[in-house]
C-alpha cells in the first residue's frame, strides 16, 4: 500500500512538469564540471599521447610512436610490476584490517564512537603531508640503524604500505560498519538458535551479507593502490635506485603515476609523448582491473 | 521563462567548451581586451617574468613595484617553488597570457625552448653587455638568452674560525694542505667546539652542491684535455678525474657536522650551521653572502677553489659561470614584447634599479650596472688577476639534468652508507654511464 501511494507521489503531474521542465537547470553545474575537468582533458590527452609536444597547445602528429616507446620503457614495466604487487598487498591488509577493526566496534563496546573517529582522521591528511611525516617518523627509526626510507627498497616498499594502511583503514572501516549494521538481525538470531557459533555465524551469515561492501572496499583500495601519486613521491620519491651498467637506472620504489610524472619532467620535452601515452595505458588499465573486479566480487553478492 | 533559462544556460555551456577547445591564440587576444578597462596603459604591454630562484622573489617584486610606479608599465613576477621551475614553465607557456620575460639557462633549455625565445640580438640591452661569455645560441646561431648576472661557487671559508684552530687560508693552496687543515680540525673538533664542514645533506635541499656543483670539477678538467669536445654537450665522458672527485667528496663527508650514514635522510640546514660557527668550510657559492651577511663579517669569509689533487691546481680559481639568463617570449604579443625588452634594458641601466638588483643577484655583467658589495667576487676577481683560470660551468651541460642527478644522489646515498670501492664503482656509473644514457635519450 505504503509504496504504490510513493509512487504515485513522484509520478504526479505537479511534481514531474517542473523536473521535466528544468532539468537542465540542475543538471547544468555538474556536466560543466565534469566535461571541463574530466572529459575535455581526458580528449585532448588522449589526443596528445600520439603526437610529439612541449606544450600542449603545440603538437606534431607522430602516431603510435609514443605507445611503442612506452612499452618498451623498462623503467615502466618495471614499475608495473610493482604497482600490482603493492596493490595486492595493501588489498589484503586494509579490508582485512578494516574489517577487523569495523567488527570489533560494531560487538557495542564502550567509547566506540572515539574510536571511529580516530580511526578514520588519517583519512582527512592530505597525502604530501602524510608522506613527509611518516618519512620523518620512518627516519627516526632506521636513523638508529644507519638507514633510511629512502635507502632500502624494502624499506619503501612496506613504508608505502604502513602509509597506506594507516591512512585507508579508517575510511574502509566506516563503509564495513554501515555493511555490519545492515545485517538483518533475524537471520542472526536464527544462526544463534541453530547452534552456530561466532566463528561460522561470521563465516556463513555475516560475510555473505556484507559483501556488498566488500565490493566497494575491494574496488576503491586496488584502484587507490594503482592511482597512488603524493604518498609515493613525498615518502620515497622512487629512491634508492638501481644504477645499470649501461648507466640508465631502476627506481625501484617508484609506482606507476610517479614513473609517468618523471617521464613528463624530469626527462627533455620530446619524452613528453611518451609519458602522455603511459597515462593513457595506465587508465586503461585501472579501467580494466577495475571492472574485472567489480564483476568478480558481484558475483558473490547475495539478494536480501 | 524558464524554458528559455534552461537553453540560456545549456547554451553558456557550450560556449564555455568552445572557448576551452579553440586554440588559444583568439583566447589570448581576447583576454586583455576584456581586462582592458581594469589597466589604464594597457596599450603599451606589459611585463610578466617568471623566476627560478625563491632566494631573489621579494627584491624582484620590489623591482617590479619601482618599475610600475616609474612608468605605469604592470609588471608582474612569478616565482615557481624551489625545484620546479621546469613544470611551472611548462604550465604557464601553455596558457592565454603566457610569460613575456623567462628563465632558459643553459644548452638544454635553449634546445627545449628555443622555439619560443625572441632573437635578441641588438636588442639595446644585449648592446649593454659588457662581455660576450653569457649569451646562448640555438643550432641556427639564434641568441636566445643572455646572462644578467654570474655567479661563483667553491668552498666557503670562515676565516676567524680558521684562525681558532691555528691556521691561515694562505696554507691552503691545493687538496693536500686542504685535507692537512680539514684533518686536524676533525681531529681537534672536541677541544675547538666546531667541526670542519658542514653537513653535505643528500635530499632536495642541498643535494645540488655535490652532484651539480662539485661534479663540476670533473667535467672541466675534462674539457681542459680534450675542449673541443666540450664545445658543446658531449655525448660521453671519460671519466678520467672520477678519482678527484672522489677525494674532494670523501674530504668533505668524512670531516662535516653530521655522520656520512645519515646524510640521505637530510632535513639538515648547512647555512645555519655555518653561520653559527659550527663549521669553518661551506660548500656553496656567492649568493650565501645573502643570507650571511646578517650574522657574518665580510672580512671573516673567503671563497677557495675546489681543491682536488690535479696537478697544477695551486692555479685554479674559482668557478665563475651562470644560469641566470634571459629569454624573452616570441609569441607574446608585439606590446608585451617591447614593454619587457625595455624593462630589461631599465633593470641594468637605471642606477637604483641595478644597484638593488645587483645586491640580490650579485654581479650583473653590464656597463652601467652598479658595483657588487659581495665579497666573494672580490676573491673570485683576485684569483683572475693573480692569473689562476677559472672553472667555468661545464655543469650547465648535464643532460637531462633531474633525472642524471637524481641516479647520482641515490648512489652516493649508497656510497656514504656503505664506502667502498665496490660502491663507488656505482657511483661512476651513474656519473659516466648516466652521462651517455642521459644524453641518448635527450637527443635521441
Amino acid at each position: 500500500m505504503k509504496r504504490k501511494h510513493d509512487g504515485s507521489a513522484v509520478n504526479s503531474k505537479l511534481l514531474r512538469r517542473p523536473i521535466q521542465r528544468c532539468f537542465p537547470i540542475f543538471l547544468l553545474p555538474m556536466t560543466a564540471a565534469f566535461c571541463i575537468g574530466f572529459v575535455y582533458p581526458f580528449l585532448k590527452g588522449l589526443f596528445l599521447s600520439f603526437c610529439k609536444f612541449k606544450t600542449t597547445s603545440k603538437w606534431t602528429w607522430i602516431g603510435l610512436d609514443n605507445y611503442v616507446k612506452a612499452i618498451h620503457d623498462s623503467s615502466f614495466v618495471y614499475s608495473f610490476w610493482y604497482t600490482v604487487l603493492f596493490a595486492l598487498v595493501t588489498l589484503f591488509l586494509i579490508n582485512i584490517l578494516a574489517f577487523a577493526v569495523a567488527y570489533v566496534l560494531t560487538q557495542g563496546i564502550k567509547g566506540s564512537n572515539l574510536f571511529r573517529t580516530v580511526f578514520f582522521m588519517p583519512n582527512l591528511i592530505g597525502g604530501i603531508v602524510l608522506g613527509y611525516t611518516w618519512s620523518m617518523i620512518f627516519d627516526g627509526f632506521l636513523g638508529r640503524y644507519g638507514s633510511s626510507i629512502i635507502m632500502s627498497t624494502k624499506w619503501g616498499f612496506w613504508g608505502l604500505v604502513i602509509l597506506m594502511c594507516w591512512q585507508q583503514i579508517g575510511y574502509m572501516m566506516i563503509i564495513y560498519i554501515a555493511g555490519l549494521q545492515a545485517v538483518p538481525e533475524d537471520m542472526l538470531e536464527a544462526a544463534k538458535i541453530d547452534g552456530a557459533n561466532k566463528w561460522q555465524t561470521l563465516w556463513k551469515v555475516t560475510i555473505p551479507n556484507v559483501m556488498p561492501s566488500i565490493t566497494i572496499c575491494t574496488f576503491l583500495t586496488l584502484t587507490n593502490s594503482f592511482k597512488l601519486f603524493d604518498q609515493n613521491l613525498a615518502l620515497t620519491g622512487g629512491l634508492p635506485f638501481i644504477i645499470q651498467p649501461d648507466g640508465s637506472s631502476i627506481h625501484t620504489t617508484e609506482m606507476l603515476a610517479l614513473n609517468i610524472y618523471n617521464t613528463f619532467y624530469s626527462q627533455n620535452a620530446s619524452s613528453r609523448g611518451t609519458a602522455q601515452a603511459k597515462a593513457v595505458l595506465f587508465f586503461i588499465m585501472v579501467a580494466c582491473i577495475g571492472l574485472i573486479q567489480l564483476r568478480a566480487t558481484r558475483k558473490k553478492e547475495v539478494q536480501q | 521563462m524558464k524554458k528559455t533559462i534552461a537553453m540560456l544556460l545549456a547554451l553558456v555551456m557550450v560556449f564555455a567548451l568552445c572557448a576551452c577547445g579553440g586554440s588559444s591564440a583568439p583566447a589570448a587576444t581576447q583576454a586583455p581586451a576584456a581586462e582592458a578597462p581594469a589597466e589604464a596603459p594597457a596599450a603599451e604591454g606589459s611585463v610578466y617574468w617568471l623566476n627560478f630562484k625563491p632566494e631573489s622573489d621579494q627584491a624582484l617584486q620590489e623591482l617590479a613595484a619601482m618599475y610600475t610606479e616609474e612608468t605605469g608599465v604592470p609588471v608582474k613576477v612569478v616565482t615557481a617553488a624551489s625545484g620546479t621551475y621546469n613544470e611551472t614553465l611548462t604550465a604557464e607557456m601553455d596558457k592565454s597570457n603566457p610569460p613575456t620575460l623567462f628563465v632558459v639557462g643553459n644548452q638544454a633549455a635553449v634546445d627545449t625552448w628555443g622555439d619560443y625565445c625572441l632573437d635578441l640580438t641588438g636588442t639595446p640591452v644585449t648592446d649593454e653587455l659588457n662581455t660576450n661569455e653569457y649569451m646562448l645560441y640555438d643550432a641556427d646561431g639564434k641568441l636566445c638568452s643572455i646572462g644578467y648576472c654570474y655567479e661563483c661557487y667553491g668552498i666557503i671559508v670562515n676565516k676567524a674560525l680558521l684562525a681558532k684552530a691555528g691556521h691561515d687560508i694562505s696554507e691552503i693552496t691545493n687538496f693536500e694542505n686542504l685535507k692537512a687543515v680539514v684533518e686536524d680540525i676533525t681531529a681537534r673538533k672536541d677541544e675547538l667546539g666546531f667541526s670542519a664542514f658542514t653537513s653535505a645533506g643528500m635530499d632536495g635541499s642541498s643535494s645540488w652542491r655535490f652532484t651539480g656543483h662539485v661534479a663540476n670539477l670533473e667535467y672541466y678538467y675534462e674539457s681542459v684535455d680534450n675542449p673541443d669536445a666540450w664545445k658543446s654537450c658531449p655525448a660521453e665522458l671519460t671519466g678520467a678525474y672520477m678519482q678527484n672527485y672522489r677525494n674532494l667528496l670523501d674530504l668533505m663527508f668524512e670531516n662535516s657536522t653530521v655522520d656520512r650514514s645519515a646524510l640521505a635522510a637530510g632535513g639538515f640546514d648547512a647555512n645555519a650551521e655555518f653561520a653559527n660557527g659550527e663549521a669553518a668550510f661551506y660548500v656553496n657559492g656567492s649568493w650565501a653572502w645573502n643570507d650571511l651577511q646578517a650574522s657574518m663579517k665580510a672580512e671573516d669569509l673567503a671563497m677557495i677553489p675546489y681543491y682536488c689533487g690535479v696537478e697544477g691546481e695551486e692555479k685554479a680559481a674559482l668557478n665563475c659561470g651562470t644560469e641566470n639568463y634571459w629569454a624573452v617570449n616570441c609569441e607574446a604579443d608585439e606590446a608585451d614584447i617591447q614593454a619587457t625588452l625595455d624593462f630589461m634594458y631599465w633593470l641594468v641601466t637605471n642606477p637604483a634599479a641595478s644597484e638593488k638588483a645587483v645586491a640580490t643577484f650579485g654581479v650583473m655583467p653590464y656597463k652601467q650596472a652598479a658595483a657588487s658589495a659581495n665579497p666573494f667576487f672580490v676573491d673570485a676577481n683576485n684569483y683572475l688577476a693573480a692569473g689562476n683560470y677559472n672553472l667555468w660551468w661545464a655543469t650547465n651541460y648535464q643532460p637531462n639534468v633531474d633525472a642524471y642527478r637524481a641516479a647520482l644522489v641515490s648512489a652516493i646515498n649508497d656510497y656514504n652508507a656503505n664506502p667502498s670501492d665496490a660502491t663507488w664503482a656505482t657511483v661512476e656509473t651513474a656519473f659516466v654511464q648516466g652521462w651517455a644514457t642521459q644524453y641518448a635519450a635527450a637527443n635521441g
